[in-house]
């Protein structure tokens, strides 16, 4: 009977570090943003990415971090603090990003995140924007002789990442095609690289952007080959945690503005001397007309600074993207004049 | 409860108040973190309740023991979680449990080499971490075994090959008259033991029931093959092709080598603790016992056998029974290699679908709990019968 009691307490005090893992963070429904405060007040942005996809988030040699993703943090960085380098990085595993989010560990969660119904609406999350529109597709070996999804047998083995849309949505299209499979799922994208890369599984099935970054990191790239269809719809973008507007309104059009600033021309070099522009949108961009940082307790240059200390989407895109080789083409990913979807509601 | 034990006088006012300040200090911080949590989940818009466990899984988990795929709840999930990790500390317990014995007794043996390679083996595989150990069987070790066209071939009957090891699948019929008989021999081997005893003791006569018993499990199922009408089919893995390279093998019964890497791992690591605690068990039996069985004229396996172990058992239950906790509670490292034990398929992915942290994570850890006491619950029931019984 002591034994049991002994139990209960113990249980006790495992419930007990658990809910106070979920204490600090953001204060809810209240009109100032207590996010906002406790950023000003630390002085950076608390960030979540991931633990290295390339082109997304990913840190070189010397720790420091770069990519789309990465972008969008330092974007909310400059507009917040002034200084897009006041940010501080924390590498999440698909499993421990929301609950970090939740429990106030990170402020904003940029880490290749899929926009679904079930994770808006159902855990507490808030999803902001997209900043990449993806899909999901598979990986084979060239020399497999698998030129098409239609060539998948019985028995084919896959990778993937556990915790993930794409792990249910690879067995949405398997059933779909009355395939059977075995599944493998890891829980680090390095994992599966190295268990694919070794011949465990007969394909790899990720993000087609996840997968051409991947293909970098195998020890033979050109014994591989990404297959043509796209199995689901993938809109990868920024998330915070629900309760917060006014936070939620910074990021959101921190990242909106990259995107607008895109399609006026307004970029990292030229965009101080476009202050007085003829055009109202670009002046109100650039921060030389209109009060639109007031709504969310910024100075009026809050964009400025984004384009100026950032850049655009497009500066973004090519830097990190394009030119890193990993998806040279922007697909849907184009602004809207230019025959893509990327089209974000107007600032002003 | 003994209440005794803990001399707590109720009408003593002195001793009462500690006790109920402790008591009331432990509400007080349950009830306020769980008044937090509920304030904070409750401005997230997070609801809290385990109605989830009946809803759709819609993920595929790669090896499972009972019928699963994506379409039962999260709850059936939770089953396979905790049956894959029952299956991979059931097997990692009796193999370590082998392997302990063996190099604890070879780390006393009189032959240089083996005590040397006994104690070399404790050493080394007692002081590298557990997941280092698991890595390296999971990306070093298994890594090297061949793809399924170039399968390493025992006789045709079984293939060993990267994506895991293939065996022959057992097909019955008639299953349940072998079971029944399985069944029907063990109650005879433990009438036959009993009767053997009490020959022993009564009339001093020697019974040879290991034999007897041995006799027993073999004809009484071989009969039911003859006349039950059982049969035991074999049905071999054979090699299939799914595209020009890729391959893999149809039929029979595959061992995932996550599987094959977590036990190996598990029990070598175990294993070293295992052996520690035979040796000093057996040392620490008194030296005047073996004399004294010696000068009776007991054989050395008589020795060891009859007086040495079980009094050496004694010594050994309790911690062994630690490190049979200790191995359950590691398996949860199977996260890293993609085993789909409970950590992996409940705490990871179902987690994630959910979002449901403090359910699932409750669950979880009361599971664990609930199989550890379940361990100490048998090794003591088995030490206090191995324990001296004064009479």
């Amino acid at each position: 009977m002591i034994k049991s009691i002994k139990t209960w307490i113990l249980v006790g005090f495992a419930s007990l570090l658990l809910v106070a893992c979920g204490q600090s963070g953001g204060g809810a429904g209240s009109k100032k943003s207590k996010t906002l405060e406790n950023t000003k007040k630390a002085g950076f942005v608390k960030c979540g990415v991931s633990q290295g996809l390339p082109g997304f988030s990913n840190a070189d040699a010397s720790g420091n971090w770069t990519g789309i993703d990465v972008d969008v943090c330092r974007a909310v960085a400059a507009a917040v603090l002034g200084d897009a380098d006041k940010v501080k990085y924390t590498p999440l595993s698909a499993k421990e990003r929301f609950t970090a989010l939740t429990s106030g560990e990170i402020d904003v969660l940029a880490r290749n995140t899929t926009w679904t119904l079930s994770r808006d609406a159902d855990i507490g999350l808030t999803f902001v924007g997209v900043n990449f529109y993806d899909g999901q597709g598979f990986m084979v070996r060239k020399n497999s002789g698998i030129n098409s999804v239609n060539d998948f047998k019985n028995g084919i083995s896959a990778c993937t990442n556990t915790g993930t849309t794409t792990e249910l949505n690879m067995r949405d299209f398997f059933n779909s095609k009355k395939i059977s499979y075995e599944p493998i799922a890891f829980e680090k994208a390095d994992e599966v690289v190295q268990a694919y890369d070794a011949g465990r599984c007969d394909t790899y099935t990720t993000d087609k952007s996840g997968l051409a970054a991947q293909r970098t990191k195998m020890s033979n790239p050109d014994e591989h080959k990404v297959l043509p269809e796209t199995i689901s719809k993938e809109p990868l973008g920024p998330v915070v945690r629900q309760g917060d507007a006014v936070w939620e309104d910074i990021v959101r059009w921190s990242l909106n503005t990259m995107i607008e600033a895109e399609e006026y021309g307004v970029n990292s070099s030229n965009a101080s001397s476009l202050k007085d522009s003829e055009n109202p949108a670009i002046k109100r961009l650039v921060g030389s007309e209109g009060e639109l940082g007031a709504a969310f307790g910024l100075d009026n240059e809050w964009s400025l600074r984004i384009i100026e200390q950032v850049g655009n989407y497009g500066e973004s895109y090519k830097k990190h993207i394009a030119d890193t080789g990993i998806l040279p083409n922007r697909g849907p990913n184009e602004l809207w004049t230019k025959g893509g979807i990327l089209y974000v509601p107007p600032a002003r | 409860m003994n209440l005794k034990k803990y001399k707590i006088d109720f009408k003593n006012k002195k001793r009462l108040i500690p006790q109920v300040l402790t008591i009331s200090f432990i509400i007080f911080v349950i009830a306020y973190f769980s008044y937090n949590a509920q304030i904070n989940m409750g401005n997230r818009g997070i609801s809290f309740g385990y109605g989830f466990l009946s809803q759709e899984a819609s993920f595929d988990i790669t090896f499972s023991m009972i019928d699963y795929d994506g379409s039962y709840s999260y709850g059936r999930a939770f089953l396979v979680g905790l049956l894959n990790t029952l299956l991979v500390s059931i097997i990692g317990i009796i193999l370590c449990t082998v392997l302990g014995v063996t190099i604890g007794i070879g780390r006393l043996s009189q032959n240089y080499l083996i005590a040397k390679a006994a104690e070399w083996y404790v050493e080394i595989f007692r002081n590298i971490p557990l997941l280092l150990q698991i890595f390296f069987w999971y990306y070093g070790a298994l890594r090297l075994l061949p793809l399924p066209e170039n399968a390493i071939n025992f006789n045709d009957i079984s293939y060993l090959t990267i994506k895991g090891w293939y065996v022959p699948k057992f097909i019955w019929t008639n299953f349940s008259i072998f079971l029944l008989s399985v069944v029907v021999s063990i109650f005879a081997i433990f009438y036959v033991f009993n009767y053997a005893k009490k020959q022993r003791e009564e009339i001093g006569k020697h019974v040879p029931a290991g034999f007897i018993s041995l006799g027993i499990i073999i004809i009484i199922p071989m009969i039911t093959f003859l006349v039950g009408g059982v049969s035991l089919n074999f049905q071999y893995p054979e090699l299939n092709q799914l595209s020009d390279t890729v391959y893999n093998f149809k039929g029979g019964v595959s061992i995932i080598p996550e599987l094959i890497s977590l036990a190996l791992a598990l029990s070598m690591y175990t294993a070293t603790f295992v052996a520690e605690n035979v040796r000093a068990g057996i040392e620490g039996v008194g030296k005047g016992q073996k004399e004294a069985a010696a000068s009776i004229g007991l054989t050395r396996g008589q020795i060891l056998k009859l007086v040495v172990m079980p009094q050496a058992l004694r010594i050994i239950i309790p911690p062994t029974t630690n490190q049979y906790l200790n191995l359950t509670k590691n398996s949860s490292l199977a996260a890293a290699i993609a085993y789909p034990d409970i950590v992996l398929v409940f705490a990871g992915t179902a987690l994630m679908q959910t979002g449901r942290a403090i359910e699932i994570i409750s669950i979880t850890m009361g599971t664990y709990l609930f199989l550890s006491l379940t361990i100490s619950v048998l090794m003591n029931s088995y030490n206090k019968k191995m324990a001296i019984k004064e009479k």
